[in-house]
C-alpha cells in the first residue's frame, strides 16, 4: 500500500469499523443483563448490526491494504494504540442512563455520517453506507425515544440521564475534529464537511434534549480527543483483553 | 451434441424453482426466494451455476446458513459447481418480499411488513435546515391472530433484528412484526 491516499482511506475505514466494533463489544457485554427482556434483546440486536457493519468496513480495508490480512486479523490482532475508535464508544456501560446516552450521542453522529457517506465518491463506501444507514435509523429512533422517556421520566431517571449527558458530552467533540486523514478524505469527496455533520448532530441532540427536559451541555465546551489517533482511555485495554482473548489463546479461530 | 443437450437440462427457471424450496433458517415457512434474498441465477453450463444473494441485515447470523443451504440444495439436484456471489447494492429491502411470502408469514403468526421501504431520511434535516424528530410512523399493524388493527408497539427489536414486538389490544396476544427495511 504505497499510495498515500490509499493509506489514508484505509485509516478512515479503520476508524469507521473500530467505532462500530468497540461499541458492539460493549453492548454485547450486557447480553442477559438488560433491565427488561425487550431492552436486553434490543441491545444485542444493535450490537449485532454494528458487528456486521464492522465486518463490511474491515473487509474493504483489508482489500485496500492487500497485505494478506483479513477482517479477523484486523479485529483481533491489533493492540490498543492501533485502534482508531473515538473515545466515546470505549466509555464504560455504567448505569442504564450512561449506556443509553453513549448510544444516543453515537447514533446521532453515526446516522448523519452514514447518510452523508451514501453520497460520497467511493462506490464501495456508498454500498456499505446505504446498507448500514437503514439499520442505524432504527438505532437512532430507539435511543432518541429512550432518552426522552428517561429524561422526562421520574426525578431519579431525570437526574441520572442528565448526569450521563454531562459526563459524556466531552467525548462528542472528537467526532467533528478533523485531522490529516479526515481532511484528505474530505478533499477526495468521501468524508462530509465537519461543520455540516456537527450542525446536524447539534440540532438533533438539542431537539431530543428539549423534549426530554434535559439541559444540553454547551456546544463549545472543552472536548477530549485522541482516540482517532490511537491515544485511548484506560478502558480500551480491558475491552480488548476480553474481546481478543479467544483469538490470542486459539490463533486462527474464526468468527 | 451431447454436451449441448445436457446444458439444456439445467435452466434458470428450474434453479429458481429449486431455490423456492430452500427455507429461511429462522422462519422456515418462507423460502429464501420469498424473502428476496436471491437476486440472480446465471446458468453457466449443465453442471455449473452462479447464484447472487443479498444479505438482509449486515450482521444477520443466518446468512452463512442460507449460503450453505442454497449450495447444498443445488448440489442435491446434481449441480456440481455452485458459486455464490454476495451483492450488497442495492441494499436488501422488505419491498422485495413476495406476496406469497407475506401471506405465509401471516399464517405463521408474524405480521408482514405493511409499508414500503423504511424512510432513512425520516430523522434527517427537515424543513428550513432544521432537524425534526419523527417518532415511529403510526402503523395499523394487523394482529395475525385476530385481525384487529388495535395493536401497539412494545419494542422496535424482537427476537431477530428484522422483527419488532407488538401486542394486540383486542385479543391481548403478543406477536412479532416483520418491520419495514
Amino acid at each position: 500500500m504505497d499510495d498515500k491516499l490509499t493509506q489514508q482511506k484505509f485509516d478512515y475505514l479503520l476508524r469507521l469499523g473500530d467505532n462500530a466494533l468497540i461499541l458492539s463489544q460493549q453492548l454485547s457485554q450486557l447480553c442477559g443483563k438488560g433491565p427488561a427482556l425487550e431492552e436486553d434483546m434490543a441491545l444485542t440486536n444493535v450490537a449485532l448490526d454494528l458487528l456486521g457493519q464492522t465486518r463490511l468496513w474491515f473487509s474493504y480495508a483489508a482489500e485496500l491494504e492487500n497485505a494478506g490480512r483479513d477482517e479477523d486479523d484486523i479485529a483481533f490482532l491489533r493492540d490498543a494504540h492501533d485502534f482508531k475508535n473515538c473515545l466515546l464508544v470505549e466509555q464504560p456501560n455504567g448505569n442504564y442512563a450512561d449506556t443509553m446516552m453513549r448510544q444516543f450521542f453515537f447514533d446521532s453522529w453515526h446516522y448523519f455520517q452514514l447518510l452523508e457517506l451514501t453520497k460520497c465518491s467511493d462506490p464501495r463506501i456508498v454500498e456499505v453506507a446505504q446498507k448500514s444507514v437503514k439499520e442505524v435509523t432504527y438505532h437512532l429512533r430507539r435511543s432518541g425515544d429512550l432518552i426522552v422517556r428517561l429524561g422526562d421520566g421520574t426525578a431519579d431517571s431525570h437526574a441520572k440521564t442528565q448526569a450521563a449527558a454531562d459526563k459524556l458530552w466531552m467525548y462528542t467533540g472528537e467526532m467533528f475534529t478533523y485531522d490529516a486523514v479526515d481532511q484528505a478524505m474530505l478533499a477526495a469527496g468521501i468524508a462530509p464537511p465537519s461543520d455540516v455533520l456537527r450542525q446536524a448532530f447539534l440540532e438533533h441532540v438539542a431537539e431530543i434534549f428539549a423534549e426530554a427536559t434535559l439541559t444540553m451541555p454547551a456546544p463549545d465546551a472543552w472536548m477530549q480527543k485522541g482516540g482517532k489517533q490511537g491515544t485511548h482511555t484506560e478502558h480500551l485495554g480491558f475491552i480488548l483483553a476480553e474481546m481478543q482473548f479467544l483469538q490470542r489463546a486459539y490463533p486462527g479461530a474464526e468468527w | 451434441m451431447n454436451a449441448a443437450a445436457g446444458a439444456a437440462a439445467l435452466d434458470a427457471a428450474q434453479v429458481w424453482a429449486w431455490l423456492g424450496d430452500v427455507p429461511d433458517p429462522e422462519i422456515p415457512v418462507i423460502s429464501v426466494v420469498d424473502l428476496g434474498i436471491v437476486r440472480a441465477v446465471d446458468v453457466v453450463s449443465s453442471e455449473e451455476c452462479i447464484v447472487t444473494i443479498t444479505p438482509t441485515y449486515s450482521g444477520c447470523p443466518a446468512m452463512q446458513v442460507i449460503a450453505d443451504a442454497v449450495t447444498d440444495a443445488l448440489r442435491s439436484h446434481g449441480v456440481a459447481r455452485v458459486t455464490l456471489v454476495n451483492q450488497l447494492a442495492p441494499a436488501w429491502t422488505t419491498d422485495w418480499m413476495s406476496e406469497a411470502g407475506k401471506a405465509k408469514l401471516k399464517g405463521y403468526g408474524i405480521a408482514p411488513p405493511q409499508q414500503q421501504v423504511i424512510d432513512i431520511s425520516g430523522l434527517g434535516r427537515g424543513t428550513a435546515g432544521g432537524v425534526k424528530r419523527q417518532p415511529m410512523p403510526k402503523l395499523d399493524v394487523i394482529c395475525p391472530n385476530c385481525g384487529s388493527t388495535h395493536t401497539q408497539l412494545t419494542s422496535q427489536f424482537g427476537s431477530t433484528p428484522c422483527k419488532a414486538l407488538y401486542k394486540c389490544m383486542a385479543c391481548r396476544e403478543p406477536f412479532d412484526y416483520f418491520k419495514c427495511h
